[in-house]
C-alpha cells in the first residue's frame, strides 16, 4: 500500500468513473437517435404490401413488448435462482457443492442457445413465453451465479468475523454484511446476463415466444430488407438500453462508503 | 457516563480445543483465572493458540472440553449470538463494516439488543466523545474516510457501545504505525482507569504486553501457560528459557519503564540554598562545614535552579547566576527510564521534583542499579 500505487490506482479509477458517467448519458441518447432515424426511414419509404404488414406501429410495439417481456421474465428467473444458489454454495456446509453447481451452469452457457431452446421444446412439447424464457434463463444464469459466489467470497473475512463477534447471527451477517457488500458484483453479473438474454430472446420465435426475432425472420425469408433492418436495429437498441439500465442500477444500488 | 458495568472475573478450567482431523489439539488443557477489572495480556509466538484461547471465551470457537465461566456464569448457558452481544470485541484493522457509517458501526450491538432509537443515538454520541472523535464531524463518515488510528478508535467505541463487562481485543493495534499505536495504548489505559472492564488482550508484542498488562500470560505451544504473572515479575524473573527468549534482550531496561521514581529510595540530602535568602559567602561557609563540593540553588518556591561548585562561590556576588543551570529534572511520577535518561544527560545526578515542581531529592545511577539488583534478588528468592 505504498503511496505511488495508491495515486495511480486513484487516477485510473476516477478516469474510468468519468467515462462511465459520460456513457450514462451518451448511450441512451445514441440509441434513441439511431432507432429514430431507422424508424423514420422505414415509415417514410415506399413500402409494398408485405413490408407494410410488418412495418406499422402496432406490430413493432407488440414485438418489442414481447421481447421485453421475455427479458424481464428471464431476469426474474436468473435473480431468483442464481442469487440464492450462489448464497447457498458459499455457506460453509455447502462449499463442496460449488464446483458441481458451477459446472452445471457452465454447461448451460456453453451449449448453443438455440440448441437449449429447441431441446427444451422437444423435451416438454410446450411453446410460448415460458418455453422461451426458461431455457434462455438457464443459458444466462452463469454470470450472476459466478459473480454472487465471487462477491460473497471477496468480503473481507475480518469484517465477517467482526459481525459474528459483535453478536450478529449467521443470517444477520449474510443479510446485513455479505450480500450488501456483494451487490456491486451481483449487479455486474446481472447486467451481463441481461444483455445475453436480450440477444438470445431474438431466437424465441422458434418456439412461438414472439419477440423482435420474428421481424428479422420475416424480413429474411421474404427477402424484405427494411423489415429485417428494423427488427435487427430494434433488437440491438433494446440490448443497449438494457445494458444502460444495468449500469444505472450499478451506479445507484451499490453500497455507500465503498469508493 | 450514565451506566457503567465494571468488569467481572473470567475463569477457564481445563479448556481444550481439538480440531477434527488434526492429531495435536490447538489448545490443550488451559486453566486460567482473569481477575475482574484487570487487563490480562495473552502473549506468545504466532500459532501458539492465543487467539483460539481468546475466541473460546465468546465462543466464536466452541471449546472441545473444559468450562469457561464469565462472572460465575457458564458461557454455554446462553446461545452464542446472545453471549457475544454481552462481550465487547475488537480486532486488528478494526474490522469495521465498510458500508456502515461510523455511527452505524458503533450502533450495531445496541441495535441487536433492541435499544430504542433515542437511546442508541445518545450512546453513539457518548462513545464517540469517549474515544476522542468529534460526533459532528465523524458521525456520518464511512470507514474508508478515516485514518487507521481513527478506525481503531471506532472499533474500540463499537466494542464498548453496549457497556459490556468484558472486552476481548485481538491485536487491536497491530496494523497502525508505532506512534499511533503508542497513542492508542495510552488512551486504552486512560479509558480503563475510568471504566474498569475485564480486558483480555492478545498480542505478540511483548513491549505492548508490558505497557498495558496488569498481568501477562506468556503462552507456549498449544496455549500452554509458561508463566502468568505481573509484568514486573516476568521481567525480573522469567520462568524458563522460552519466556526469557520471548521477553527478549533489554529486560532490565523494560523493567525501568514499570518503576516510578516515587517507588525507589532516592536521596534527599543534597545541600540546598534558596537564592534570595543566602549570600554566596554564607553558602560557602555551610558547604565547607558540611564537607560538600556541590550545592543546589532553589528559587523562592523551592524549585531547583542551579548546581554550584564550592569553587564558583568565591568570586560570585549573588546565587542567582553562579554555577550551571539544572537541565533535565524528573518528577516522582516519572518512570525510572526517564530518570536514567536525565541522569545520563545531567552527568551523574538528576533532581527529583514533587507535585508542584519543588525540590524533593536527587537520584543517581547507583539508586537505579541497586533497585534492579534488588528486584532480581527478591524474584529469585520467591
Amino acid at each position: 500500500m505504498s503511496t505511488p500505487t495508491e495515486i495511480t490506482g486513484f487516477s485510473t479509477e476516477s478516469g474510468s468513473r468519468r467515462a462511465d458517467r459520460v456513457r450514462l448519458f451518451a448511450q441512451p441518447a445514441a440509441v434513441l437517435v439511431i432507432v429514430g432515424i431507422v424508424l423514420a426511414w422505414a415509415f417514410t419509404r415506399d413500402n409494398d404490401a408485405i413490408e407494410a404488414q410488418s412495418i406499422q406501429a402496432g406490430v413493432l410495439l407488440t414485438k418489442t413488448w414481447e421481447h421485453l417481456l421475455i427479458t424481464v421474465v428471464v431476469a426474474a428467473i436468473v435473480v431468483g435462482v442464481a442469487v440464492p444458489l450462489g448464497v447457498l454454495v458459499t455457506r460453509p456446509w455447502a462449499r463442496r457443492a460449488a464446483p458441481l453447481i458451477i459446472a452445471l451452469a457452465n454447461i448451460g452457457q456453453a451449449a448453443p442457445a438455440l440448441g437449449v431452446l429447441v431441446l427444451y421444446f422437444l423435451w416438454t412439447g410446450q411453446d410460448g413465453l415460458w418455453a422461451a424464457a426458461l431455457p434462455i434463463a438457464l443459458y444466462s444464469l452463469l454470470p450472476v451465479l459466478r459473480n454472487t459466489i465471487t462477491g460473497i467470497d471477496s468480503v473481507d473475512p475480518a469484517v465477517i468475523d467482526a459481525g459474528r463477534g459483535t453478536g450478529m447471527s449467521a443470517r444477520g451477517v449474510l443479510l446485513r454484511i455479505e450480500l450488501p457488500l456483494a451487490v456491486p458484483l451481483i449487479l455486474a453479473g446481472l447486467r451481463t446476463s441481461l444483455v445475453l438474454a436480450v440477444g438470445t430472446a431474438t431466437l424465441a420465435f422458434f418456439v412461438n415466444g414472439g419477440g423482435l426475432g420474428e421481424l428479422v425472420d420475416t424480413g429474411y425469408k421474404l427477402n424484405r430488407v427494411p423489415v429485417l433492418v428494423v427488427g435487427a436495429v430494434l433488437a440491438a437498441g433494446l440490448a443497449l438500453l438494457v445494458d444502460w439500465l444495468g449500469a444505472l442500477l450499478e451506479e445507484y444500488l451499490a453500497p455507500k462508503g465503498m469508493s | 457516563m450514565a451506566e457503567n458495568a465494571s468488569g467481572v472475573e473470567i475463569r477457564l478450567e481445563n479448556v481444550s480445543k481439538h480440531y477434527p482431523g488434526s492429531r495435536e489439539p490447538a489448545v490443550a488443557d488451559v486453566t486460567l483465572t482473569i481477575p475482574a477489572g484487570k487487563i490480562v495480556i495473552l502473549v506468545g509466538p504466532s500459532g501458539c493458540g492465543k487467539t483460539t484461547t481468546m475466541r473460546m471465551i465468546n465462543r466464536l470457537i466452541e471449546p472441545s472440553s473444559g468450562t469457561i465461566t464469565i462472572g460465575g456464569e457458564d458461557n454455554l448457558k446462553l446461545n452464542g449470538d446472545e453471549l457475544r452481544r454481552g462481550i465487547g470485541y475488537a480486532i486488528q484493522q478494526a474490522g469495521l463494516f465498510p458500508h456502515f457509517t461510523v455511527a452505524q458501526n458503533i450502533a450495531v450491538v445496541p441495535g441487536l439488543l433492541g435499544w430504542d432509537r433515542r437511546r442508541i443515538d445518545a450512546r453513539v454520541e457518548e462513545m464517540m466523545d469517549l474515544v476522542g472523535l468529534d460526533p459532528a464531524e465523524f458521525r456520518g463518515r464511512y470507514p474508508r474516510q478515516l485514518s487507521g488510528g481513527q478506525q481503531q478508535r471506532v472499533g474500540v467505541a463499537r466494542a464498548l457501545a453496549a457497556d459490556p463487562p468484558v472486552l476481548l481485543m485481538d491485536e487491536p493495534f497491530g496494523a497502525v504505525d508505532p506512534i499511533t499505536r503508542g497513542n492508542l495504548q495510552d488512551e486504552l489505559l486512560r479509558l480503563q482507569a475510568e471504566l474498569r472492564k475485564t480486558i483480555v488482550f492478545v498480542t505478540h508484542d511483548f513491549d505492548e504486553a508490558v505497557k498495558l498488562g496488569d498481568k501477562i500470560a506468556v503462552l507456549g505451544d498449544r496455549s500452554a501457560i509458561l508463566q502468568y504473572d505481573t509484568p514486573e515479575a516476568i521481567l525480573a524473573n522469567p520462568a524458563d528459557d522460552t519466556v526469557a527468549g520471548f521477553v527478549g534482550a533489554g529486560a532490565s531496561l523494560k523493567q525501568l519503564t514499570l518503576l516510578r521514581v516515587r517507588d525507589v529510595d532516592y536521596h534527599d540530602n543534597a545541600l540546598t540554598a534558596v537564592s534570595e535568602q543566602e549570600s554566596p559567602a554564607e553558602l560557602r561557609g555551610r558547604m565547607t562545614e558540611a564537607g560538600r563540593t556541590y550545592a543546589l540553588v532553589l528559587d523562592a518556591r523551592r524549585r531547583p535552579l542551579r548546581w554550584v561548585h564550592v569553587r564558583d562561590l568565591s568570586t560570585a556576588t549573588s546565587l542567582r547566576n553562579v554555577g550551571r543551570p539544572v537541565g533535565d529534572s524528573v518528577s516522582t511520577q516519572s518512570t525510572l527510564q526517564d530518570a536514567l535518561e536525565a541522569i545520563l544527560v545531567e552527568g551523574g545526578n538528576a533532581v527529583v521534583t514533587g507535585a508542584h515542581g519543588e525540590y524533593v531529592g536527587t537520584i543517581d545511577i547507583t539508586t537505579v542499579t541497586d533497585t534492579i539488583q534488588q528486584l532480581r534478588e527478591t524474584g529469585n528468592a520467591s
